[in-house]
């Protein structure tokens, strides 16, 4: 490693070419932080593929009342595994994948700080799905007690719940070296003159992120590891007979469940505060409130775990807490909502496809959040606990939220990535076509809980029927349209116009200073940021 | 020592976290199969752990060989220690967790169950710590703090001393001292499992105080246990530091490796005395 005067990034990228194994081999020993980034993208795609398909067997079984197409077991476990496959095999490694390919490139380092450490924290997510998916094949089948597995059913069943279990640990090894290298990147490896202040959003979002992971990850070991214990091993953590109560495994779930939510949203926010700007051709509005609005975000979301057990007794003192404490993450999440309006505001604004994705995801986000508050009520939220409703709420801040947040990105970067110009006339009608069924798919379910009809129930009265059926509809448009991003994304690699370094004239960050595709190593000599 | 480098060292392509992978998907499935008692559990999840074992040697002394060979400049030197600090963090996460369940336990879903609701299900249950419930109704003894709990306590306080007085002998180059300081370390620490395991033999043979003893079994074991745990891994990793320093490893000015370890057996340390306090003492 001798030192290499060299201030020409593209010939030192050069250099670094010397002798890496190709094929398979490049794939499974990389401790490229780009290459890693891709693995957990594709990775990422595939398990939202399989979770959709989990979808849309549900929906089938949903199109009308009865049992048509899967046994009602069966429904259990396809409810619990779209949830879990979604959550930890779709959603966090499509941000850690953002993570892995921007944060060097947009603080100026040269890699993660940990890069072998990288490729574990990727490799190890395989064997964790293997474990998820296999389980169907199980005596007894995948785990079917819903995504949150409260005891004592989650006692009760076969070893497709160990399987998940199992699973768990594995996943949770890897999301806690992710963010332990994330933090590690962040922090350490900035390029001089880039001060905490100066940060993209999109790294002060998932510095923030990496944190809440950091702190509920293991919160999660921990009670997956009791549930184990009780199950197999004679402890009585959630039996009440033993002296000790499933509801302290709701405590601890939802401990980690709640930050986890601001985890798969926390980045998302982060991709929308990078688009919008850019295609506003104005500064963010608002950056250091942006910052604390996060921040705020996140430690609010250690405090309110118990809005999700309302139901399930609880002193009224507490329910207030938990009511008011919800009802103030609305306020810097507002901050950030105003901030993004602002920005948009008399700027020389362009509607190419992240920024499509960028403002559907503010519309859309906002009906998330608006019945999130409406959620947060205790007397109303007694009422739908358990309904579409609440379905409908967490589908508009993760699909229409996240989801769309990580289509915005991918149109972004993809240039970046490529080195070419991905097709905007299909990406317009992807985000249409999205836009479209997304709200077919899932605000009839508003509808549909305000009036009774309850989640995770393969049957339901006559009166749903109507809208099931819209709803159904609209989740295999949805899912369809999804195909239409796989196809713009293989043309986007295979060809189409030259990007060049900067395609986007409003854009600021470190990577557009970088050739288009970028180099194998970023900043082997860290930029000066003034 | 060689000549520091000058630009952050970012490895070459490496076999051994996708080792690390094969071994954990090996442990994954061989620990699902143990636990529900089917054919070939057992094996599965003896070779996970020999493939982990394996990749352990080759990447932690991967990383010994790079330290040595001059190849981490001030940089690397720094994240190591952001790392280990935030895995500390992630390690009192986990056990905050057990603690918590603790808590839970003996503030409220024992005196729930004792109260006026639960009269009928209940009648003779009250709300006394340690409990094995209103439904088990085995006779068994409470582990007191004083005694072999104690001794553990000295024990890992000392060690702690012990393992002070080698960073010092450390930083003056006082390799004897170094050497000394750290057996003395990894053997209080073995000690001390030897007498956690001691204690354990004793709570199953003499008192009938079992994993399956209720909410204080299952606190008691799981605290103690997933200590027990961690000291025997921080026993191990001082062994290797230990191991290391035999060989002429690490320089007054460069040794996060034996830093990072010391960190890591003071937290050991700490997670013992809220242990002490709150499963063994008041009780």
């Amino acid at each position: 490693m001798a030192a290499i005067p060299d201030h020409d990034v593209v010939h030192g990228a050069e250099h670094a070419h010397d002798h890496h194994p190709t094929g398979l081999m490049r794939w499974l020993t990389t401790t490229n932080h780009k290459d890693i980034g891709t693995l957990y993208l594709w990775f990422s795609f595939i398990m939202f593929l399989t979770g959709g398909v989990m979808a849309l067997t549900i929906r089938a079984e949903l199109f009308q009342p009865g049992l048509q197409v899967v046994n009602p077991e069966f429904f259990n476990q396809l409810t619990t595994m779209h949830g879990l496959v979604m959550v930890f095999g779709a959603i966090m490694p499509a941000f850690v994948g953002f993570a892995n390919w921007q944060i060097p490139m947009m603080i100026g380092a040269p890699d993660m700080a940990f890069a072998r450490m990288n490729n574990w924290s990727f490799w190890l997510l395989p064997p964790a799905a293997l474990l998820l998916i296999t389980s169907f094949f199980a005596p007894g089948g995948a785990a079917a007690g819903g995504w949150t597995f409260y005891p004592p059913l989650s006692v009760q069943m076969g070893i497709g719940m160990d399987m998940m279990i199992f699973a768990i640990h594995i996943l949770g090894a890897s999301s806690i070296m992710g963010s332990i290298n994330i933090i590690t990147t962040i922090l350490n490896m900035r390029a001089p003159g880039m001060t905490l202040m100066k940060m993209p959003l999109f790294v002060w979002t998932w510095l923030i992120t990496a944190y809440l992971l950091v702190l509920v990850m293991p919160v999660l070991a921990g009670v997956v590891t009791m549930l184990l214990t009780d199950r197999n091993f004679g402890t009585n953590f959630f039996n009440a007979a033993g002296g000790g109560d499933p509801v302290l495994f709701q405590h601890v779930f939802w401990f980690f469940g709640h930050p986890e939510v601001y985890i798969m949203i926390l980045p998302s926010f982060g991709i929308v505060s990078e688009v919008i700007p850019t295609f506003s051709r104005k500064p963010l509005f608002g950056y250091s409130s942006m910052v604390y609005a996060t921040a705020s975000i996140a430690i609010l979301s250690c405090i309110v775990w118990a809005h999700h057990m309302f139901t399930a007794g609880m002193p009224v003192v507490g329910q207030l807490f938990f009511m008011y404490g919800t009802m103030l993450i609305a306020v810097p999440t507002g901050v950030k909502v105003f901030n993004w309006t602002a920005t948009m505001w008399r700027g020389s604004m362009t509607f190419e496809t992240p920024m499509l994705f960028s403002i559907g995801f503010i519309f859309l986000f906002v009906i998330g959040g608006f019945s999130g508050v409406v959620c947060a009520i205790v007397p109303i939220d007694v009422q739908v606990q358990d309904t579409y409703y609440v379905i409908a709420h967490f589908h508009y801040v993760l699909v229409s939220g996240s989801l769309f947040a990580i289509f915005a990105g991918a149109y972004y970067w993809l240039p970046k990535w490529t080195g070419h110009m991905y097709d905007e006339t299909l990406g317009k009608w992807h985000f249409w076509l999205s836009m479209f069924f997304f709200n077919l798919t899932f605000f009839v379910q508003h509808f549909l809980g305000l009036a009774g009809m309850p989640r995770r129930i393969p049957d339901y009265a006559l009166q749903f029927a109507d809208f099931n059926m819209i709803s159904s509809i609209g989740a295999f448009g949805f899912g369809t349209t999804q195909l239409l991003f796989l196809y713009v994304v293989l043309k986007c690699i295979r060809g189409g116009a030259k990007a060049p370094q900067k395609p986007w004239e409003g854009a600021k960050t470190l990577e557009w200073t970088l050739p288009s595709p970028a180099p194998y190593h970023s900043f082997e000599t860290p930029p000066l940021v003034k | 020592m060689s000549q520091e480098a000058s630009h952050y060292y970012v490895p070459a392509p490496s076999p051994w976290p996708i080792t690390g992978a094969i071994a954990l998907l090996f442990m994954g499935f061989g620990a699902a199969f143990s636990v529900n008692r089917l054919p070939l559990g057992y094996g599965l999840l003896a070779t996970g752990f020999a493939i982990l074992v394996y990749m352990m040697f080759g990447w932690f002394g991967t990383v010994a060989g790079e330290s040595e060979s001059g190849k981490f400049n001030k940089k690397v030197d720094k994240s190591f220690r952001w790392g280990m600090s935030w895995f500390i963090f992630s390690e009192v996460m986990f056990f905050g967790a057990f603690f918590g369940a603790l808590y839970y336990m003996r503030m409220h879903s024992i005196p729930d169950l004792a109260d006026l609701d639960n009269k009928i299900l209940w009648p003779d249950f009250t709300a006394d710590w340690p409990t094995a419930g209103p439904g088990i109704q085995e006779k068994f003894m409470p582990m007191g703090p004083w005694g072999l709990p104690a001794l553990n306590t000295l024990i890992l306080l000392t060690s702690g001393v012990t393992v002070t007085w080698a960073h010092w002998a450390l930083k003056l180059n006082k390799r004897g001292q170094l050497k000394l300081g750290l057996f003395l370390t990894f053997a209080l620490g073995f000690l001390f499992v030897g007498l956690q395991a001691y204690e354990y033999s004793h709570a199953y043979s003499e008192m009938n105080l079992k994993l399956s003893t209720g909410a204080y079994g299952a606190s008691f074991f799981m605290l103690t246990g997933f200590h027990g745990f961690h000291v025997t891994l921080g026993s191990i990793m001082l062994f290797v530091i230990w191991c290391r320093v035999l060989k002429g490893h690490f320089s007054p000015e460069n040794h996060f490796g034996f830093e990072g370890v010391a960190w890591y057996w003071h937290f050991v340390d700490v997670v013992w005395l809220g242990l002490f306090i709150f499963v063994y003492w008041l009780i």
